[in-house]
């Protein structure tokens, strides 16, 4: 069951890969730099983002600032995936399988390796499916199983799409271009529950596309931010004035949702046993 | 372009906010109003980066064949359609536009 879900998700990303690989060379950037922002950054939306303010003519550092803030949900999946992206601890009883990852290695050198690498797998999908397990060894095993088969799909996929987009000669005959708008919007779909962010998110985008003719590329989508202005209209959305809800346990559920919500997109309708 | 400086900038900091969960377990917490504040701001860019690639190309307009295309995309998005067909439908009507002469 898991190894399935897995597999429709890595099938799904793979595909993004591919595109997200030929469109980048077809856009004129080195084949390395699409190769070495998966390796190195591993993280889907912002590789995407990062390169699609690059390629519109921005400068690298409103590509990196982009690419950032989109990986600010990597923070509090961090705290919510802390415990199993880790080696496991000597305390804990050997159980089943996946805990091995983690208990191969005894020496501190060994644990800090797992830690290091453990947190480069933390994404979107890895969270998702390490949080709807239960128990800490399924937490565990679901985590690493779905973190390192995505870490290779990846970037075999985004290899496969840097040889495509340098062999074909017209990538925009095959609408190459029109896939990362597609991804980021399908991306940003799932997270546009409340009406805040539906105001803001909608602010943003008239704000960026009404200075992209007059500013110098890269500058309109961080002057998209001023749609956040929108959250402070509305009173009753500022948190002390709802009354200050201190974080209990069941609060850890919120980037249980959040990835649920990103990676859920990723998969077959029938899929998915929950 | 895109130097190596910046490739490895967004690493850093990529890691930097993976790894300051691990580190930072039971000592500290995201305050709730700062994740919010972030986790919208993930979307404002999203979708603003989504509505500029989709219409704009340099400083005009992109043509019709690829904000059709992805709004086609994102039409199944909604739907809750897998991620492949939003992306395969989005290049495909793209490219049949252009196959028809619309640019």
């Amino acid at each position: 069951m898991l190894l399935r879900d897995v597999a429709l998700v890595c099938l799904a990303d793979g595909i993004v890969g591919v595109s997200f690989g030929a469109a980048a060379v077809a856009g004129g950037l080195p084949w390395w730099a699409p190769v070495a922002l998966s390796l190195l950054v591993f993280a889907g939306g912002s590789q995407i983002a990062a390169v699609g303010v690059v390629l519109a003519g921005g400068s690298p550092w409103a590509a990196v600032a982009a690419g950032a803030v989109l990986n600010t949900r990597l923070l509090p999946y961090g705290f919510a995936v802390a415990d199993v992206a880790g080696p496991a601890d000597g305390t804990a009883p050997p159980r089943s399988a996946g805990g091995g990852a983690g208990r191969a290695f005894g020496t501190a050198a060994g644990r800090w390796l797992v830690r290091a690498i453990g947190t480069h797998l933390i994404t979107d999908e890895s969270v998702a499916f390490a949080l709807r397990q239960d128990g800490q060894a399924r937490r565990r095993a679901a985590f690493w199983t779905c973190g390192a088969t995505l870490f290779a799909v990846w970037n075999v996929s985004v290899l496969v799409g840097v040889m495509l987009g340098s062999t074909v000669r017209d990538t925009n005959a095959f609408g190459l271009d029109a896939t990362f708008p597609a991804v980021m919007l399908a991306l940003a779909l799932p997270t546009l529950t409340s009406r805040s962010a539906r105001v803001s998110a909608g602010t943003g985008a008239v704000i960026a596309v009404a200075l992209t003719p007059v500013l110098p590329a890269g500058l309109p989508l961080l002057a998209a931010l001023a749609g956040l202005g929108t959250r402070w209209g509305g009173w009753r959305h500022l948190p002390w004035i709802a009354g200050r809800a201190s974080r209990r346990p069941g609060d850890v559920e919120r980037p249980a949702r959040d990835a649920e919500a990103v990676a859920s997109r990723s998969e077959l309708p029938t899929g998915g046993g929950r | 372009m895109m130097p190596v400086t910046a490739i490895v900038a967004l690493a850093a900091l990529t890691y930097g906010l993976r790894l300051a969960g691990p580190l930072l377990r039971g000592r500290v917490t995201v305050p709730v109003a700062v994740e919010r504040v972030f986790a919208e701001a993930a979307t404002v860019l999203l979708i603003s980066l989504a509505a500029t690639s989709a219409l704009t190309a340099g400083h005009g307009f992109a043509g019709w064949a690829r904000p059709a295309g992805v709004a086609v995309g994102g039409l199944l998005a909604v739907r809750r359609a897998p991620f492949p067909v939003v992306v395969v439908a989005a290049a495909g009507v793209t490219a049949l536009l252009r196959l028809g002469g619309i640019p």
